[in-house]
C-alpha cells in the first residue's frame, strides 16, 4: 500500500500542513493582525464596541510564508502601579497605589508601535505614576479624602488616555486603591494624634461622670434636708429638745463608763432628790 | 469542565493508538476499557506481548505471531488492524480465545472473515460524537459554545443541549448562580484613612457572581482581579468619606457597605464585567494595633463614669431614706407628744438622762464649803486602762454642763 499510494500520502500530508498553516482562529478575546512581509494588511475581530460576540472572530486564512498574524488582546486590561510616594500640595508625604484598566482599540497602530502587552504595560506605568504624581501635588491631603478625589482622578486619566492613544490603546479608569500615610515619622504622627484624640474623650467622659456623681449627690442632700425641714418645722422647740435628748444619749453612752460627770446640786435631773415634791 | 477534560483524554489516547506503530497504547487502552470480562484479560496480554516482539525491528521479518500467514502488509497498517482485532476479538468471541495465550493466540474474525477494524472505527466514531455533542447543563450552570475555540455561537442553559462534536464547536462550562467570596484585608493589619484623617483597620468580604456568562469570559482579562481592584479602591473611597466614628459604628458600616456594594457594582458595569455584586460585609472594623489601648481606655473611662453615677445614686438613696425615716420616727413621736406635751417632754427627759447617767462616774457636790477635787491624772490614769474608745468631759465644759444645769 505504501509503495502505490506513496506519492498521494506525500501529497496528502502536504495539503494538510498547508491547511494547518494557513487557518487561523481568532478567539472571541482577540483582535488578529496579518502582517504581509512586515506591513500590516487587515484585522480580524477588531473592537468595535456596538458588534457583538460571534460576529467577529472565528475562522481565517492567511498565506504561509507570506502572512504572520499577531494577536493582540482585545478584552480590558489590567496595569497596576507599584507603590509610590507622593507628595500632595500641603507637603503632606502619600504613599499611593493605582490601578488603570484600558484597551487596546487600534491593534493596528498597537502592533506598529509595540511589541506585546507586556510592553505596552512597560510603557504606560511610568506615565501613569508620573502623571499621578503631577496631579495629586496639586490637590491637598484632605481634598484627596472627600469627593474631589474623583476629580482629580478624572483629570489623570485623560492625561494618561492622551498618552496611550498614541498606541492605540484606550484607557478606560483609572483609580486609586491606597492613599495612606507612609509608614515612620507621618504614621506615627497620625496614631499619636488618634491616640490623644482618644485620651480627651475619655477624661471628657470622666469628667463628665464625675460631675454627674456631684450633682446627683447635691441634690439627694437637698432633698434629704427637705424632708427633715417639713417635718421638724412643726414644732422647733420640740425638735430641739428631742434631738438634744438624742444627741446626749449618742455622746455620753458610747464609752464604757469613761466619762465623768460632775453635776451641781442645782441641776434639773437632781432637783426632785434635792427638794422633793416641788 | 470535568465532561470536556474527559474528551481530551479520550481524544488523545484515540490519537497516540494512530500515531503510535507499536501497539503499545491501545494495550493501555484496553486495559482502562475495563468493562472487559475476566476471560478477556488472557487475549489481551497475549496481544501487548505481541507487540513488545515487534518492537525493536521497525521493518524486521514478519511476525510469527500474527494471524493470517500470508498477509504481506506494512508492518505498521497489520498493526493497527492487529490491536483491533484484539480488541474487539475477545468482546465479540465471548472468551472463545480464553484459553489460549501466547503463541497460540489468534484473532478472531468476523464470520464472513472480514476485518473488525472498520467497524471498531464508526463505533469509536460513534461514542465519540455522542458523547462530545450531548451536553447536561445542570442547574445554576451555563455553557458557552464557541467554534474550535474561536467564534462564539450560543449560550448553554440548564437542561440538556446538543452541540457538534467535539473539536468542531467547543463547550466551556460555568456555575454561574453560585456566590463567589473574595475576601480582602483578611489575618493582617489593613489601614484605611476616614474622612476625619484618622486610620481604621478594616476586612471586609465580597459576595459575587456572574450575571453575564459572555460577557464574564470574554470582556476582561481577568475579572477577579479586577473585582478585587474595584473593591478595594471602592471601599477606601467610601471609607474616606465617613469619619473614624461612624466607621466603627454598627450603622455607620452598614451605610459603608451599601455604598461600597453600589460603587463597586458600578465599575464593573463601565467594563461591562458581567459580575452581579451580592454584598459587601464588614467583617472587621477595628482601631490600628498602636492605638487600641487609646479606644480601649475610652470605653473603661465610660465604665468609670457610669461606676461614679452608681455610687452617688447609692448615697442618694441613703440619704435619703435617712432623712424619711427619720422624719417619720420625729413625726411618730410629735403626734403622742402634741397630746400631752408636759409628760413626754419629762418622760424623755428622764429616761435619757437616766440612760446617759447611768454607766458614767458621777460626781455631785451637795455640801456648802467643800472645795471640790477634781482627780484629773486619775481620770488619765483610768482612761489609759480602758480598751476601745474613750469620751472625756474636759473640767471646762464638765463645768459648763454643770452651770448649764444651773
Amino acid at each position: 500500500m505504501w509503495q502505490r499510494y506513496k506519492s498521494l500520502i506525500i501529497l496528502a500530508a502536504v495539503a494538510a500542513v498547508v491547511a494547518m498553516s494557513s487557518v487561523v482562529i481568532v478567539p472571541e478575546t482577540h483582535q488578529a493582525v496579518v502582517i504581509r512581509t512586515g506591513e500590516p494588511v487587515r484585522v480580524i475581530n477588531r473592537f468595535n464596541p456596538d458588534q457583538e460576540y460571534g460576529e467577529g472572530a472565528g475562522l481565517t486564512w492567511r498565506i504561509p510564508m507570506f502572512e504572520r498574524v499577531q494577536m493582540v488582546d482585545r478584552r480590558i486590561l489590567a496595569l497596576d502601579m507599584e507603590d509610590e510616594t507622593v507628595l500632595s500640595e500641603d507637603q503632606q508625604r502619600l504613599e499611593v497605589n493605582a490601578y488603570a484598566r484600558y484597551r487596546i482599540y487600534d491593534p493596528v497602530l498597537f502592533v506598529e508601535t509595540t511589541a506585546s502587552e507586556d510592553q505596552l504595560v512597560n510603557q504606560l506605568e511610568p506615565i501613569l505614576t508620573s502623571v499621578l504624581r503631577q496631579e495629586l501635588g496639586r490637590n491637598s491631603f484632605a481634598d484627596l479624602l472627600t469627593p474631589e478625589r474623583g476629580r482629580a482622578m478624572t483629570a489623570i486619566r485623560n492625561a494618561l488616555d492622551r498618552q496611550a492613544r498614541q498606541y492605540g490603546a484606550q484607557v478606560i479608569d483609572v483609580r486609586i486603591m491606597q492613599a495612606d500615610l507612609p509608614v515612620g515619622t507621618p504614621l506615627d504622627a497620625a496614631f499619636n494624634r488618634m491616640r490623644s484624640d482618644r485620651q480627651e474623650e475619655a477624661e471628657t467622659i470622666r469628667a463628665g461622670g464625675r460631675r454627674d456623681a456631684q450633682i446627683i449627690e447635691a441634690e439627694a442632700d437637698a432633698q434629704a434636708a427637705r424632708i427633715y425641714a417639713e417635718a421638724y418645722n412643726q414644732d422647733p422647740g420640740f425638735y430641739d429638745f428631742y434631738r438634744a435628748m438624742q444627741s446626749y444619749r449618742m455622746t455620753f453612752m458610747s464609752g464604757d463608763g469613761e466619762s465623768a460627770i460632775i453635776m451641781s446640786p442645782d441641776n434639773e435631773y437632781l432637783r426632785q432628790f434635792r427638794n422633793p415634791g416641788q | 469542565m470535568t465532561i470536556l477534560g474527559g474528551f481530551f483524554e479520550r481524544f488523545g489516547l484515540a490519537m497516540a493508538g494512530k500515531r503510535n506503530p507499536w501497539g503499545k497504547p491501545p494495550g493501555g487502552g484496553d486495559g482502562g476499557g475495563s468493562g472487559d470480562g475476566g476471560s478477556g484479560d488472557a487475549p489481551e496480554t497475549g496481544g501487548e506481548g505481541s507487540g513488545g516482539g515487534d518492537a525493536p525491528p521497525p521493518r524486521g521479518p514478519r511476525n510469527p505471531w500474527l494471524p493470517g500467514g500470508g498477509n504481506d502488509r506494512g508492518r505498521r497498517s497489520a498493526n493497527i488492524e492487529d490491536i483491533f482485532k484484539g480488541r474487539g476479538g475477545p468482546r465479540r468471541g465471548g472468551g472463545s480465545g480464553g484459553g489460549g495465550g501466547g503463541p497460540s493466540f489468534r484473532i478472531p474474525q468476523r464470520p464472513d472473515g472480514k476485518s473488525w477494524f472498520p467497524i471498531a472505527m464508526a463505533a469509536i466514531l460513534g461514542v465519540w460524537i455522542i458523547a462530545t455533542s450531548i451536553h447536561f447543563i445542570q442547574p445554576r450552570e451555563q455553557g458557552i459554545v464557541t467554534w474550535m475555540g474561536g467564534q462564539y455561537s450560543r449560550t448553554l442553559n440548564p437542561g440538556t443541549e446538543y452541540t457538534l462534536p467535539w473539536p468542531i464547536q467547543m463547550v466551556e462550562v460555568e456555575n454561574v448562580s453560585v456566590i463567589r467570596r473574595n475576601t480582602i484585608g483578611e489575618g493582617e493589619e489593613n489601614l484605611i484613612l476616614t474622612g476625619d484623617q484618622n486610620l481604621v483597620d478594616l476586612s471586609y468580604l465580597v459576595r459575587w457572581n456572574i450575571r453575564d456568562l459572555v460577557k464574564f469570559k470574554f470582556q476582561l482579562a481577568d475579572p477577579t482581579e479586577t473585582l478585587q481592584d474595584a473593591a478595594e479602591s471602592a471601599m477606601r473611597a467610601a471609607v474616606a468619606e465617613t469619619d473614624l466614628d461612624t466607621v466603627l459604628s454598627g450603622a455607620g458600616r452598614e451605610q459603608v457597605e451599601t455604598r461600597v456594594r453600589s460603587r463597586m457594582q458600578g465599575i464593573l458595569d463601565t467594563y461591562g464585567a458581567g459580575i452581579q455584586v451580592q454584598g459587601v460585609e464588614i467583617a472587621r472594623t477595628e482601631a490600628p494595633q498602636q492605638v487600641i489601648e487609646a479606644f480601649n481606655d475610652v470605653l473603661a473611662a465610660r465604665q468609670d463614669a457610669e461606676r461614679n453615677l452608681n455610687d452617688a445614686r447609692r448615697y442618694e438613696q441613703q440619704v435619703l431614706a435617712r432623712a424619711e425615716g427619720s422624719a417619720a420616727e420625729f413625726n411618730e413621736i410629735y403626734e403622742q407628744y402634741r397630746l400631752a406635751p408636759q409628760v413626754t417632754r419629762r418622760r424623755l427627759y428622764y429616761e435619757t438622762m437616766e440612760a446617759v447617767l447611768r454607766d458614767t462616774d458621777k460626781t455631785i457636790i451637795e455640801t456648802e464649803g467643800v472645795t471640790p477635787y477634781l482627780p484629773l491624772p486619775e481620770v488619765q490614769r483610768r482612761r489609759n486602762a480602758s480598751q476601745g474608745p474613750t469620751l472625756t468631759v474636759t473640767p471646762s465644759e464638765g463645768q459648763q454642763a454643770a452651770q448649764g444645769g444651773q
